[in-house]
């Protein structure tokens, strides 16, 4: 208990927590309301073994730089606010550990193919809009649970739910979007995120909603433009593998599936 | 509203060789792709050119046919066979992606979430188109280098 006590006591007191070890960090900040440059300002921070880049980050906001723009919420890969490139790839700080990255230095940068807010935080405004448009939900009638109309739930078999349930575990982290190479060059593309939630929802044996979505992303920005580079389920960090969703998506505008 | 900076990364995005380190050989494959599929076209546009010439009379026509027969010729010839070879490969490989094949089939993901899309089979038909390439580069070089 005693020990237990000093621990606390001795963080408060803010001494370095782990002495041994310590990492410089290297944040792009930048402002485009105000100008386009961008530069990096350089952080030394004392990391343990589960320090997390965005435990690094919010370190540097804690004692030496409180201005540092970065956005996140539940700090355990679930809410999808804290992508970022980290060391040039993208993914969510909360997720990585710094020893993971086998490096003394650590760059932090804001996604790419996103507008910049400022420093880390980047716009998801387009992105939401595109997840928006692909009607992400269950289209159906009689989707009310009524009793006294004699409508039930729709049962589905485990096998039924398994054809959809990787790509319902999609946090909107937007990191698939900020890897693809199509989304690079063509900012009206509609992305890896929305054509595999398109996906998911047209996979569900509940849904009526399969040829409204397929016209929608049967479009010069919508489904053609993707060519399988890969990059958008290289970096997922939830494993929906979003090419996956797409290939499959596109077997029903060939006419292969039903 | 915050302006649109750095809201696409452009041609960086797609040529920065960085990338092919952080996102496997299946983004490797995607670029080569555009780059034999670019090079194929400028190709065909100077075919037909080439071969237009054939309506000048048969001087102007053997003198065009001599180009190819330089060693620089031979070996823009055997840059094309290469990016046909790979270019057709990888198209198929592609094609049958799109038709739902050698995908793998969706479940419930497991951490570390290995995705399935980006598997064995696929990276080693890449590996194959690529060797395939290189080796009909090398047998088209062999024949016309005597
Ligand atoms: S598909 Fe994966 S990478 Fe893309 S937004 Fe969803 S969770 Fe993030
Ligand atoms: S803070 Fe929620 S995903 Fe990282």
């Amino acid at each position: 208990m005693s020990e237990l006590n000093q621990e606390i006591s001795q963080e408060k007191s803010q001494t370095v927590l782990s002495p041994t070890k310590s990492v410089k960090l290297r944040i792009s900040r930048s402002n485009p309301e105000v100008n386009s440059e961008e530069r990096f300002d350089e952080f030394v921070i004392p990391v343990e073994k589960y320090t997390t880049v965005l435990d690094a980050i919010l370190n540097v906001k804690s004692h030496l730089d409180h201005s540092v723009a970065v956005r996140y919420s539940c700090r355990q890969a679930s809410c999808g606010s804290c992508g970022m490139k980290i060391n040039g790839k993208p993914a969510l700080a909360c997720f990585t550990k710094v020893v993971e990255l086998n490096t003394d230095t650590i760059t932090v940068e804001p996604m790419d193919n996103f507008p910049i807010v400022r420093d880390l935080a980047v716009n998801f405004t387009r992105m939401f809009n595109n997840h928006k448009k692909i009607m992400p939900y269950v289209v159906r009638e009689d989707s009310e649970i009524k009793p006294d109309t004699g409508v039930k739930e729709i049962l589905q078999t485990p096998e039924d739910v398994d054809k959809y349930i990787q790509f319902s575990s999609c946090i909107k982290c937007g990191l698939c979007n900020s890897a693809c190479p199509t989304m690079a060059m063509d900012t009206s593309f509609v992305g890896p995120q929305a054509l595999a939630q398109a996906y998911r929802y047209i996979a569900d044996t509940r849904d009526k909603g399969k040829d409204n979505r397929l016209k929608i992303i049967d479009d010069s920005h919508g489904i053609w433009r993707c060519h399988f580079a890969g990059s958008c389920s290289q970096v997922c960090p939830k494993g929906v593998d979003p090419a996956m969703g797409i290939q499959l998506l596109r077997s029903y505008l060939l006419g292969l599936r039903d | 509203m915050e302006k649109e900076n750095k809201a696409k990364e452009g041609i960086k995005g797609w040529i920065n060789p960085a990338k092919y380190g952080k996102f496997g050989i299946e983004r490797f494959a995607w670029i080569l792709m555009r780059i034999t599929g670019l090079g194929l076209l400028a190709y065909f546009i100077g075919h037909i050119y080439e071969t237009s010439h054939i309506l000048d009379g048969k001087a102007v026509w053997d003198a065009s046919l001599e180009m190819t027969q330089t060693t620089e010729g031979h070996i823009f010839l055997a840059i094309v066979i290469g990016m046909c070879v790979y270019h057709t490969g990888n198209g198929i490989r592609l094609m049958l992606g799109q038709m739902g094949y050698g995908l793998g089939k969706p479940g419930r993901p497991d951490y570390p979430y290995k995705p399935k899309s980006l598997n064995m089979k696929g990276k080693a038909c890449i590996y194959a188109t690529i060797g395939v390439a290189a080796l009909a580069m090398w047998y088209g070089m062999a024949v016309m280098f005597g």
